[in-house]
């Protein structure tokens, strides 16, 4: 079971988040975007080895979403932050 | 105590002046406390407990501890009977039941042995091989396996025990109570860390217990008291004894299952069985400690045959001996002390079997000074007995340890007490993801590369020697507490009594001599021998996770604790490599079982989800209200009348809201309050329709999409002040909604200035409905209600029955209709005040069933509906959609294929018979007598017997349904063999311009 750090509540346990999806994704324009944009944002994923930015939900907690940078293949856990904020640490 | 003729009279841990008594296959036998099952048993002479699990021979008891693949027992009666118990790791208590497994009718004449004798029949991959052909059969096999292979038999009551589940935090966790741990411990302890210390046993001191040894020239075992007692004593030491640490996780989270009542017949005060506790770790240290290997020679599964290291055991930590004679077969040197120990315990030393061809001369002046004989170079090739061994067979080793030669002679004995070397405890170490490195002076795999911050300390990191064991704990516990932040004094390891390098010779499987037959077993527990090995390579199973898979090597309850190392050695040799490039199997959670109720915890019975009950989950109780569930909430279904049945009573219900008038409880949908000078236009993205215009006290239905286009949820928004919203969503996807427009507040849409926050729980509701439901209402207010003053979607916060509340006229049933929150305190009174007040408009409370009766009456969608399939198009929401402004899910909800042709829509349906009942669930088709397959053209997704109309109606999606209204269709269910002819109409059977409820 995963330790993650919330920005807001300090480490808590996995089980106390939601996994919410890829973080390394930029939502397209609500009113400019192509269907194929929104296509693509929804539907196609990329599987990277190593380090990835992803979003987790504080669900049973604080109910913000985190930012967290962490390697797929060691579930080590770089870096935490706020939705908009700069991750420390490598890779993304 | 007579009757046990293999206990000392004196010596061992035991507490003689404590008589137990026990029954073993229904035999009353007494024992001590301070015994295990299996000490007991020895003590009182019983060798033969169990069956193995494919050939049915005859077995004893080969370990003393966890590592024990033979005895398995049927451990207590009933409803606490639980199968597959090592006998060594149960403590006796006074009035234990245990039963042998495996066999039938009994132990000593079992009809299962007859596989044995037609062993040829039954190779590794037996059940691969055989089973294969014809496939339709394997039921029939399925079941003859089933009934002759099974082990013990799982209780068939509801387990009557409770079972705990603790968090904790520490910043050091010592996994394992010998030496090595409790030095790790003393100085983690010492320097203020939080320590949390385990051992799976009643007492600490690990390998001490069995094995005297001196620290600073007093027992060891002192040392271990007085350690156990100063960690006893820090508040900042946790100390738990008969508590395995059992699985390793990510980011330093161990699980420990702590036996609290295992070794009691029953939990007392209310006490749980189990506590399983979840620790995450700052640091961990292993200290988990060896497994003695065994020597694979024919018949070495004999009862009889056991580890040295259990027979040492057995005599100094239990007073019993397991045997009158024994002959010790070892490869290494630690089976000199268990030797003298067995010799000082009364056994009669026939010979040391020493396998390598010049031992240590310390080893062999140790033996000269005890008088035993020590045969060099010499092999144990066959134990010979039945139910027990009597004698063993000796021949000498050649040089490469590949053959025997010599005469082979015979050595009477009752028991061989056997050493193949030691193998550290690496399980944790490994489900860490720490790699290993085989050790080839100790024939071990020990602990190298560590992955998560974990060290391993003593025997555990392949250090045997006690002072080494020490210091190498005082170092861990130091560097440990140290990471985590503490300062550890230095602690000098105190000066111990020296034993002997084990020095061992790699023998993984004496050969069998030609003149000789018997199976040599490698994994006792799945009865795998050495030549399996043999027969898995040469039909290519070569890799050794397909080893394990084909001969099951390595499996059962122990997971191959005595045979892994021996298996894929006899692997490395057949392939001709060396033993690291073979590698090992992965080593999975747990290390030993934990029981289903041990991790079910308190999460049982009723406690397995939340249960969440309305303000009003009492007076529907007492009303006589059965209940179904939605979700998480449990929702009174209706309230029959004077032996009404369920049926009858919603049906009674829902004709006479529309009729008359009617209350029920509508708590659980979702509530969300939402706040802030962006809030309007957040919504405006949120909803397919429109938000910016909407006044305030004025309420609006809206629909949202997600991101692909689909309809997500439904419900109504109420402008409570300019910046100031409340919405509603259905109670099943409450939850999700939340969780979706927390994501886009915070994540896409910083810049909007809105917060939410959930009220469902803050605001209990009641819809008040029906053709006089303004009548009552205006008894119990003394606000304006009427429709000038409170039009159909309009909102007021008032009072009612003297309960400040919210008031929205809202109507889900079609029906003049308002909805009343009101903070939970208030909700009795209110709802009470309405009963009384409706009185002499003849008011009736009706539940979930007649709702969803008016619901479906009225066309409205709900769960059934909003499928995750359906479009805003589909449902007949498609004016609805804002061409405006843009909104979630708009861009993708105009893709062709959710669009134009085909598209499964809304409808109503109506049997073409006028009285039987849509089958629930039911396939829209064309002709049920066409050629399958039959083309599918819809699904019904709600249906029920309409009061109000007479007759009974359903909601379906259909292709083209729109087009279709008019039709005769089929609604099909193959799983209800009932087939109805239906009419699509509109989805809206009653009142579908809206007078009633705008009356």
């Amino acid at each position: 079971m995963l330790e993650i750090k919330c920005p807001w509540c300090g480490p808590r346990a996995q089980t106390e988040f939601s996994y919410a999806g890829d973080a390394t994704l930029t939502r397209p324009s609500l009113d400019t975007a192509t269907e194929t944009e929104w296509y693509e944002h929804v539907y196609l994923r990329g599987n990277p080895r190593g380090p990835h930015d992803e979003l987790w939900h504080h669900a049973a907690g604080c109910r913000r979403f985190v930012k967290v940078r962490r390697d797929v293949t060691t579930h080590e856990i770089i870096a935490t932050a706020g939705p908009h904020e700069h991750l420390g640490g490598g890779g993304k | 105590m007579t009757g046990q003729a293999f206990r000392n009279a004196d010596g061992g841990g035991i507490d003689r002046t404590k008589p137990l008594t026990f029954t073993f296959d229904g035999k009353s036998y007494q024992g001590h406390c301070g015994d295990t099952l299996a000490s007991a048993l020895l003590a009182n002479g019983v060798r033969l407990v169990g069956r193995s699990f494919k050939y049915h021979r005859p077995r004893g008891i080969f370990g003393a501890g966890v590592e024990e693949p033979n005895a398995l027992v049927q451990l207590r009666q009933g409803a606490r009977t639980e199968p597959n118990i090592p006998a060594t790791r149960i403590e006796l208590y006074d009035g234990l039941v245990a039963t042998s497994q495996n066999r039938w009718p009994s132990l000593k004449f079992d009809i299962g042995a007859i596989n044995a004798v037609l062993h040829k029949l039954f190779p590794a991959g037996f059940y691969y091989k055989t089973f294969m052909w014809p496939a339709k059969l394997w039921p029939m096999y399925e079941h003859f396996i089933r009934h002759i292979a099974g082990m013990g038999k799982t209780p068939t009551e509801p387990d009557p025990d409770d079972y705990a589940h603790r968090f904790a935090h520490c910043d050091v966790l010592v996994c394992g109570g010998g030496p090595a741990g409790l030095a790790t411990a003393l100085v983690a302890g010492r320097s203020g860390a939080r320590v949390v210390l385990c051992d799976e046993n009643d007492t600490f001191g690990g390998a001490l217990r069995s094995q005297p040894q001196t620290i600073d020239s007093r027992p060891a075992m002192d040392w271990v008291r007085d350690t156990a007692t100063e960690l006893g004593r820090l508040e900042n030491v946790t100390v738990l004894n008969r508590t395995t640490a059992t699985a390793y996780y990510d980011h330093n989270m161990v699980v420990l299952d702590e036996r609290v009542a295992d070794h009691k017949i029953a939990p007392e005060n209310h006490e749980p069985r189990h506590r399983l506790w979840q620790v995450r770790a700052q640091e961990v240290v292993l200290t988990t400690g060896a497994i003695e290997r065994p020597l694979i020679f024919a018949g070495n599964d004999r009862p009889g045959v056991m580890l040295a290291s259990a027979a040492q055991t057995y005599a100094n930590q239990f007073g019993v001996r397991a045997g009158e004679r024994t002959v010790v077969f070892t490869n290494n040197s630690s089976a000199y002390a268990a030797a003298v120990d067995l010799q000082a315990a009364g056994i009669e030393i026939q010979a040391i079997i020493d396998a390598r061809n010049e031992p240590p001369a310390g080893d062999l002046t140790r033996a000269k000074d005890a008088g035993i004989g020590v045969l060099t170079g010499h092999a144990v090739v066959a134990a010979l007995g039945n139910h027990a061994v009597n004698s063993v067979t000796v021949m000498a080793l050649n040089e490469d340890g590949a053959d025997v030669t010599g005469e082979p002679h015979d050595i009477l004995c009752d028991l061989v007490a056997v050493s193949g070397g030691w193998s550290p405890s690496v399980h944790l170490f490994s489900q860490s993801r720490g790699k290993l490195r085989y050790d080839d002076d100790l024939t071990a795999f020990v602990p190298d590369r560590s992955f998560q911050r974990e060290r391993s300390a003593g025997a555990a990191n392949g250090s045997f020697d006690l002072s080494e064991c020490l210091s190498e704990g005082f170092t861990a516990g130091a560097k440990a507490a140290s990471q985590a932040g503490f300062e550890a004094a230095a602690m000098a390891a105190p000066t111990c009594g020296t034993e002997p390098e084990l020095r061992p010779r790699a023998l993984w499987a004496v050969p069998l001599p030609d003149f000789l037959h018997g199976k040599r077993f490698l994994d006792l527990q799945n009865d795998v021998t050495a030549d399996d090995v043999g027969l898995a390579y040469r039909e290519g199973y070569r890799s050794v996770e397909h080893l394990k898979r084909y001969t099951t090597l390595g499996m059962g309850t122990d997971q191959g604790r005595t045979s892994n190392v021996n298996g894929l050695a006899l692997m490395a040799g057949r392939r001709c490599e060396a033993i690291p490039a073979v590698g090992t199997t992965t080593f999975r959670q747990p290390f030993t079982p934990i029981p289903m109720g041990a991790i079910a915890g308190a999460d049982s019975h009723d406690h397995v989800s939340p249960t969440r009950l309305s303000p009003l989950y009492q007076w529907h109780k007492d009303h006589g209200a059965p209940f179904t569930t939605a979700g998480y909430w449990m929702r009174a279904q209706a309230y029959p009348q004077g032996g009404e049945t369920l049926e009858e009573a919603y049906l009674r219900e829902a004709k006479h809201v529309r009729e008359k008038v009617g209350i029920v409880d509508v708590s659980t949908l979702g509530k969300i309050d939402l706040q802030g000078k962006d809030a309007a236009e957040f919504l405006n993205r949120v909803y397919i329709n429109g938000f910016a215009k909407l006044a305030v006290g004025k309420c609006r239905y809206g629909v949202m999409l997600r991101d692909d286009g689909i309809v997500f949820d439904d419900g109504t928004v109420t402008r409570i002040a300019e910046h100031r919203f409340l919405i509603t969503t259905t109670t099943l996807h409450a939850g999700a909604v939340m969780t979706h427009l927390e994501y886009l507040a915070q994540v896409e849409w910083p810049e909007l200035d809105v917060r939410m926050i959930s009220v469902t729980d803050d605001w209990t509701g009641i819809a008040l409905a029906g053709p006089r439901a303004r009548a009552v209402l205006e008894c119990v207010t003394e606000g304006d209600v009427s429709d000038v003053a409170l039009p159909f979607m309009g909102f007021q916060e008032t009072h009612i029955a003297g309960a400040a509340a919210r008031l929205y006229r809202i109507s889900f049933s079609g029906e003049q209709a308002y909805e009343i929150n009101m903070a939970p305190g208030h909700a009795l009174a209110v709802w009470e005040a309405l009963l009384e007040a409706g009185a002499a408009d003849d008011i009736i409370p009706y539940g979930s069933e007649a709702m969803n009766i008016l619901r479906i009456e009225k066309g409205h969608v709900v769960g059934g509906e909003l499928n995750g399939r359906t479009t805003a198009a589909d449902l007949g929401f498609g004016k609805m959609m804002s061409s405006q402004k843009p909104f979630v899910g708009h861009v993708l909800a105009g893709r062709e294929g959710l669009n134009g042709e085909g598209r499964q829509q809304l409808v109503g349906l109506i049997p073409v018979n006028g009285r039987s009942r849509i089958p629930r669930g039911a396939q829209i088709i064309a002709d049920t007598g066409a050629k399958t397959p039959i083309p599918r053209l819809g699904e019904v997704t709600s249906q029920c017997m309409s009061p109000n109309l007479g007759h009974p109606i359903g909601l379906g999606i259909l292709a083209n349904g729109r087009a279709r209204i008019g039709d005769t269709l089929q609604a099909h269910s193959p799983l209800t063999k009932q087939s109805v002819a239906v009419t699509v109409t509109d989805p809206i059977f009653i009142d579908p311009a809206g007078e009633r409820l705008r009356g």
